[in-house]
């Protein structure tokens, strides 16, 4: 439930290709994900319900999801390249572009906005020089976006950093959650 | 219990009995605490007498509609040759819930457990966990829990040595608050996009995969094996008003409030005693303005309505909103309550997934409207506007969302009129006290 990133960005993280770098298939015959894959077709009876899975294998493994990258799942799972297209686009959390090595996103839904969501927005883009939401910081290390509820209200503000939530942050403690990061 | 905080006295845990117990999430932890017991003997009862004590016991859902789990188990046509399927929801994206986190990330086997009993109430040998993308927490734990499961033989080919074929999978959505909605939730799961589907055909008719399918809520499902381990008479006395609305119910509870958290109650509790006694009451010097109880999508209500409010289905809709998932939201003094009802516009905005036309538009027309009335470039016609708007974006798409943004907003302006009026005036609220808590 995130607003994607609006721009493409300029990130190479450890795991992430630029937009002009070639793709790098991920269900090479053989491999691991190849593996993995096929035996996650198995516990559906129609392989296409193992898109979104197999979309983020690709993401965790090449950082985002490019073109290049739909058609390489679509022909594993028997569609085309339009449609994981559709499917792609449909949900937030599928970059389409680069994002910075470290994917910031501050739920600010009105729980949150109840506890000061905005102002640890504006912390963030600061400490990180981030430009605006959605572009990534020039040395490619950060990506900040609005998302949109987290389902952790209770403990606001949940701010998502790649995979892991970070509760109760406030302005103040910005600066030490980025300082712990690198 | 109120994780993340001590039990309160007053509260009746039983789901959350074992939140903040690291050891409850390990399959010796969780049979240590009497985990499996229920299913062992459900696997031995005929589907039908599960279904019938679940019946019985007057369990209602818990993710916001409140259809009785019994009734909708027993829709599923057993016997009929085609493979059944068991759904749970935990897309949980309602703003202001977060129960469902709770119960997956401490006592993920009450969940497994639940699931595989349902699943065999209804004839199905699969059950798929559709949870958000972005509970990787409660995916790693759901994960590790069913990895143990399995390799204990709880569930698998052979589930717990009755025979029967019972198998539970994670599925990982990836962002999209539509997907709770169940017939959107069987969409996304078939690989699509999580548009919802027009109903009917019903889930129990044609679902997933299109097959018969059952779609429950996480906290509904981890409550049934409590129910078949102390009985459905147990349950049912769990009920201090109305005799529709039984048992314990989980209420995820933020905003402005002294002690935000997860609380556990019986059903019938008053919400004044639940507000300022369990919950701690207001912050210091400041006072509750307005409450938004059962998630976003439910009607705003002021302090004098809330407090008369016993807390179950009944209780709630007597008082003009809906306890839908329990999830509620506390504004205060110091909120302004037209940039609250802006900010949650924007989230139905962008939630909408723009099949129907009602909320495509609606739902940022609304968002347009409010904002520019925040910004205080608003004009009296656009309250008006609202109203109208509002009336247009219900009951007239194909699922929810729809309505559930116009919800909040129009009863929101219907009694804090003067907080939308002053803002018109050109006179800042005296209320718009941004970003404070």
């Amino acid at each position: 439930m995130s607003h994607g990133p609006s721009a493409p960005g300029t990130a190479a993280g450890a795991h992430a290709h630029g937009h002009d770098a070639p793709y790098e298939p991920v269900f090479t015959p053989g491999s691991a994900r190849s593996k993995e894959l096929a035996e996650l077709i198995t516990r559906y009876p129609d392989k296409r319900a193992a898109l979104l899975p197999a979309l983020w294998m690709v993401q965790n493994d090449r950082g985002w999801i490019s073109e290049a990258a739909m058609m390489e799942v679509g022909d594993q799972l028997g569609c085309t390249a339009a449609y994981v297209k559709g499917v792609v686009t449909f949900y937030t959390m599928y970059h389409q572009h680069p994002v910075g090595k470290h994917f910031i996103q501050v739920c600010t839904t009105s729980p949150c906005l109840c506890a000061g969501a905005d102002k640890v927005v504006e912390a963030f883009l600061e400490k990180t020089g981030c430009k605006e939401l959605g572009l990534t910081s020039p040395d490619g290390k950060y990506t900040v976006i609005e998302v949109e509820c987290l389902g952790a209200c209770g403990f606001a503000t949940p701010v998502q950093i790649n995979e892991d939530y970070v509760e109760n942050v406030t302005p103040e403690k910005v600066p030490e959650i980025l300082a712990g990061l690198e | 219990m109120g994780y993340p905080h001590k039990s309160h006295p007053r509260e009746t845990p039983i789901l959350s009995k074992h939140f903040g117990e690291p050891e409850a999430r390990t399959l010796d932890g969780w049979k240590a605490r009497g985990g499996y017991k229920a299913l062992q003997q459900a696997l031995h009862m005929e589907p039908t007498a599960i279904t019938e004590i679940v019946k019985a016991s007057g369990l209602r859902g818990r993710g916001g509609a409140g259809f009785p789990t019994g009734l909708k188990w027993s829709f599923m046509k057993l016997g009929d040759g085609k493979p059944h399927y068991l759904c749970c929801n935990a897309d949980e994206s309602e703003p202001g819930t977060f129960k469902d986190r709770e119960i997956m990330r401490w006592t993920p086997h009450a969940l497994i457990e639940g699931c595989a009993i349902a699943a065999h109430a209804i004839g199905a040998e699969t059950a798929y966990i559709y949870i958000r993308g972005e509970f990787t927490e409660p995916i790693r734990v759901m994960e590790a829990a069913l990895a143990e499961a399995r390799a204990a033989g709880i569930i698998g080919k052979n589930a717990m040595g009755s025979g029967k074929r019972v198998d539970v999978w994670v599925h990982k959505g990836a962002g999209a608050y539509i997907c709770g909605e169940e017939t959107a939730l069987m969409n996304s799961l078939e690989g699509k996009r999580g548009n919802p589907r027009i109903k009917p055909p019903f889930p129990a008719v044609s679902g997933l995969f299109g097959m018969p399918t059952t779609i429950n809520n996480v906290e509904t499902l981890a409550a049934v094996p409590h129910i078949l381990n102390n009985g459905a008479e147990w349950y049912k006395a769990m009920c201090l008003s109305n005799p529709k609305s039984t048992g314990s119910k989980l209420y995820s509870v933020c905003g402005n409030v002294a002690k935000p958290g997860n609380y556990e109650v019986v059903m019938g509790f008053s919400f004044k005693e639940f507000l300022y006694d369990l919950c701690g009451g207001p912050l210091p010097g400041r006072k509750f303005k307005a409450i938004i109880p059962g998630g976003s999508s439910v009607p705003t209500m002021n302090m004098e309505e809330a407090e008369a409010t016993l807390m179950d289905y009944e209780g709630f809709v007597a008082q003009g909103t809906m306890l839908g998932s329990g999830g509620v939201i506390i504004f205060d003094d110091a909120q302004s309550l037209p940039r609250q009802m802006a900010r949650l516009a924007r989230f139905y905005a962008h939630e909408s997934c723009a099949q129907c036309t009602q909320c495509r538009e609606g739902t940022a027309w609304m968002t347009k409207i409010l904002e520019r009335i925040v910004a205080g470039q608003g004009t009296y016609e656009d309250l008006d506007t609202i109203f109208d708007l509002s009336e247009m974006m219900t009951g007239k798409t194909i699922c929810v969302l729809s309505d559930s943004c116009g919800a909040p907003v129009v009863s929101a302006i219907q009694k804090f009129r003067p907080e939308f009026e002053a803002l018109i005036k050109g006179k800042r609220s005296s209320t718009v006290a941004v970003g404070a808590r």
